[in-house]
């Protein structure tokens, strides 16, 4: 039993944290939100050079994975940071699917460029329909000469505008609900019948409606068998995402302390209030919890006991869905008027973790398939 | 990082498994295990037959006649202590005057006291609050004035646990009265068979005996049983207050009373379906159970900073708050489960030897006295506010 980091781990986290003081204080973020683009590729250069675009990606592929320490620590750093690149969507969840359905080709081609960061993946799942629940796909590809045709609309699609490869599930058998019958495929951007409607999400992440209207995929993995990969790889997702509200709400306790230490009324700092001590600890003991949780669902993201995973991912999103709502929301509240301000931290942390909670399954949904794999 | 125990780990697990299996009696077990009255009787024999095992002190070092393990070892062996259904150890010895005698106390007292505590001899009770001390307990008012070789005390101590079946009490008097709070206090140990004592119950609202009033009128005690120094008591009482806290949440019970829970909600029904296959209820049984999971792993990463002597310190607080909280949690869905079932006020149910009728089903019998009587669990040992305090300012600096 070790719930302690590696002395390298530490080096690796130490890295991490001083690139981001560096390079991704609240200005450069700042300007970095408000530019066309929505990410900095300067940012990503330094994210790969790091290595840590390689996490997900194998040695003989030119990564270090699989890495799951060294991705929650990664995760946590990038949540006090409030990193805008597209990381999870590509560096996480994308690279472990082509990793896990990738054909050997498929793997030789990709997964090099994703670990040095030339290129930029994002998975296409969701649906209008779909909510939380992965079966309901109802996207469809039919043959089309050697190929593949994909027609649907893929909804919410986090950093789509960045990527230039998207991982687009669709039915190829069965109906909406059902397991069987999905399969994933790759398809560049660009691709004919291939449309963005691009736009940011309220936390200033780049998404886009993406409309496929006989768009032409690559078959990637098992026909009408990418379900259970699909599910292993948003449960990674999960796991990052748990990992990424720790540090969150790790930097949002922390300038909401500094905030109550210094702000003064009725001649005292207001932190020597009880009621407003009370509720900080509060919030240290659900970020305590949820740090606890995103270790467990970093060790267990790839166990191979399936319902051990879909647990303790579940269990993790759950207890880290209420913390990051309770911190987020207690922290606005404690800054008074200045938390729901543009121009302090602690609302852009607050609408990261609002975003987390919404995110590949919201605390219901978890609590629910929680209960279903008792 | 690995969740996983190592080798040895396990093999220690086993060992204390086996012995579980070859020494627990059957009938004690049965009691913990549904949730019934552990004879105090039964709590002395369950140290008595550890002792013999030379397992009487899981949490002492070596050189007082303890296991010497370290807390990890002692984790695995609360855990497997109470999943089998082993009686709780009497804390006030083993984890409270036991150490302080160990660190402050003279060879004389350690001779004296330690290997009592560790055969069950000695059942030794906790006198720190007062009608006006509680949170407070530095305002403290029981007195004990030096009258030649002895001292004299005079007071009234309150919320004493099972003071009717001690044999001694440490206790915090008075013996500076002109010094401010803190400082004119000491520890004090107590014969309960000294003339002058008088233990009076409490009626609490589960119908069960549990605390006391004890009141000490011109008790006579000898000097040797003064702690350390005179009027330094507070620092002994802070240092039991920061010492073996590490399993203060108790996970361990927690995890077997989470499978009573589940027992019970397999049994209750509601619409002809089992209550466990209730959408409503499985989901607030899970929610509590994922607490559950959330709060064994915070543990266990205090567990670790101890074993690698990282100060353990005010989070201490924060598993004592999630802990109590858990178990008031797990009691109240019990009872909920149980629904009307759970109406019937039958305190005499609860005793081990129980042979009239059960008023419905049988495992309903315990669920509301437990419920009405874990409401004290985030009240004493430093009310949970207290502790939001103490993380306010030990961890939070405000």
């Amino acid at each position: 039993m070790d719930l302690a980091f590696t002395p390298e781990q530490e080096l690796l986290a130490d890295q991490v944290r001083r690139f981001l003081a560096e390079r991704y204080g609240f200005e450069a973020r700042r300007a970095i939100l408000r530019s066309r683009e929505g990410w900095s590729r300067a940012v990503w250069a330094g994210l790969a050079e790091m290595g840590l675009l390689g996490l997900q990606v194998p040695e003989a592929h030119g990564g270090m994975g699989p890495a799951p320490v060294e991705t929650l620590l990664a995760m946590t750093a990038f949540g006090k940071a409030l990193l805008l690149e597209p990381y999870f969507s590509s560096a996480v969840v994308a690279t472990a699917l082509v990793g896990q359905l990738g054909s050997a080709a498929q793997q030789a081609e990709w997964l090099p460029a994703l670990a040095s960061g030339e290129l930029v993946a994002a998975p296409a799942h969701g649906e209008p329909g779909t909510r939380h629940d992965l079966a309901f796909v109802s996207a469809a590809a039919a043959r089309r000469g050697g190929g593949w045709s994909l027609t649907g609309h893929k909804a919410a699609v986090l950093h789509a505008p960045a990527a230039g490869l998207l991982l687009v599930s669709a039915r190829t058998g069965g109906r909406p609900g059902e397991e069987a019958g999905i399969s994933l495929f790759a398809l560049r951007a660009g691709e004919k019948g291939l449309s963005l409607a691009p736009y940011r999400t309220f936390d200033g992440h780049l998404a886009a409606e993406v409309l496929l209207e006989g768009a032409a995929g690559e078959l990637v993995g098992p026909e009408g068998g990418a379900s259970p990969a699909l599910e292993a790889g948003f449960d990674l997702g999960v796991a990052a995402l748990c990992a990424e509200a720790v540090g969150a709400m790790q930097a949002s306790l922390d300038a909401t302390l500094d905030y109550v230490k210094a702000r003064k009324q009725f001649g005292v700092p207001i932190g020597k209030f009880q009621a407003l001590q009370h509720r900080l600890a509060d919030m240290l003991i659900h970020l305590e919890q949820a740090r606890s949780m995103s270790y467990l669902a970093a060790m267990r993201a790839g166990s191979a006991d399936v319902r051990v995973r879909r647990r303790s991912i579940s269990a993790a999103k759950v207890v880290v869905g209420k913390a990051g709502r309770f911190v987020g929301q207690q922290s606005v509240q404690l800054h008074g008027g200045m938390g729901v301000t543009d121009e302090l931290m602690v609302s852009h942390h607050f609408r990261r973790l609002t975003a987390i909670e919404l995110s590949l399954g919201d605390t219901e949904h978890h609590l629910e398939r929680f209960v279903e794999n008792a | 990082m690995d969740l996983a125990f190592t080798p040895s780990e396990q093999a220690f697990r086993a060992e204390v498994r086996a012995f579980l299996e070859k020494e627990l009696p059957a009938e004690m077990a049965r009691a913990v295990l549904e949730g019934l009255h552990v004879p105090a009787a039964d709590t002395v024999r369950w140290q008595k037959i550890l002792h013999r095992r030379g397992w009487g002190g899981p949490n002492w070092p070596r050189e007082f006649g303890g296991t010497g393990w370290g807390p990890v070892e002692q984790w695995i062996f609360e855990e497997e202590c109470a999943a089998a259904g082993a009686p709780r150890l009497l804390p006030f010895g083993l984890k409270m005057v036991g150490p302080v005698i160990m660190k402050f106390g003279s060879p004389e007292q350690q001779r004296r006291f330690l290997p009592r505590i560790l055969s069950g001899d000695d059942w030794w009770c906790q006198g720190y609050s007062e009608p006006g001390s509680g949170s407070d307990l530095a305002s403290l008012r029981t007195r004990a004035e030096r009258r030649g070789d002895r001292y004299l005390v005079n007071g009234q101590k309150t919320w004493i646990t099972l003071a009717q079946h001690a044999d001694w009490i440490f206790s915090l008097v008075r013996t500076d009265p002109s010094a401010k709070a803190q400082a004119g206090i000491s520890f004090l140990l107590v014969d309960m068979r000294s003339r002058g004592v008088t233990v009076r119950p409490i009626a609490m609202l589960d119908g069960r005996h549990e605390v006391n009033e004890v009141w000490f009128e011109d008790v006579e005690v000898p000097l040797g049983n003064l702690v350390g120094k005179e009027n330094e008591g507070w620092t002994y009482a802070k240092f039991l207050l920061g010492h073996e806290r590490t399993n203060i949440a108790g996970v361990g019970a927690l995890k077997r009373e989470m499978v009573r829970l589940k027992r019970i909600a397999g049994r209750e029904t509601r619409r002809g379906r089992p209550l466990s296959q209730d959408p409503a209820f499985a989901r607030r049984l899970a929610e509590v159970e994922i607490e559950l999971m959330a709060l064994e792993l915070t543990n266990l990463r205090v567990v670790q900073a101890e074993a690698e002597r990282r100060a353990p310190g005010p989070e201490a607080s924060l598993l004592k708050i999630k802990g109590t909280e858990l178990q008031q949690a797990v009691s109240e869905l019990m009872m909920q489960a149980a629904g009307p079932h759970a109406l019937p006020f039958r305190p005499e149910a609860l005793d081990p030897g129980f042979a009239g009728e059960a008023l419905g089903p049988e495992h309903a019998a315990p669920l509301a006295a437990t419920y009405l009587n874990l409401r004290k669990a985030s009240i004493y040992g430093g009310s949970n506010e207290i502790q939001k305090n103490i993380i306010a300012q030990a961890i939070l600096r405000l």
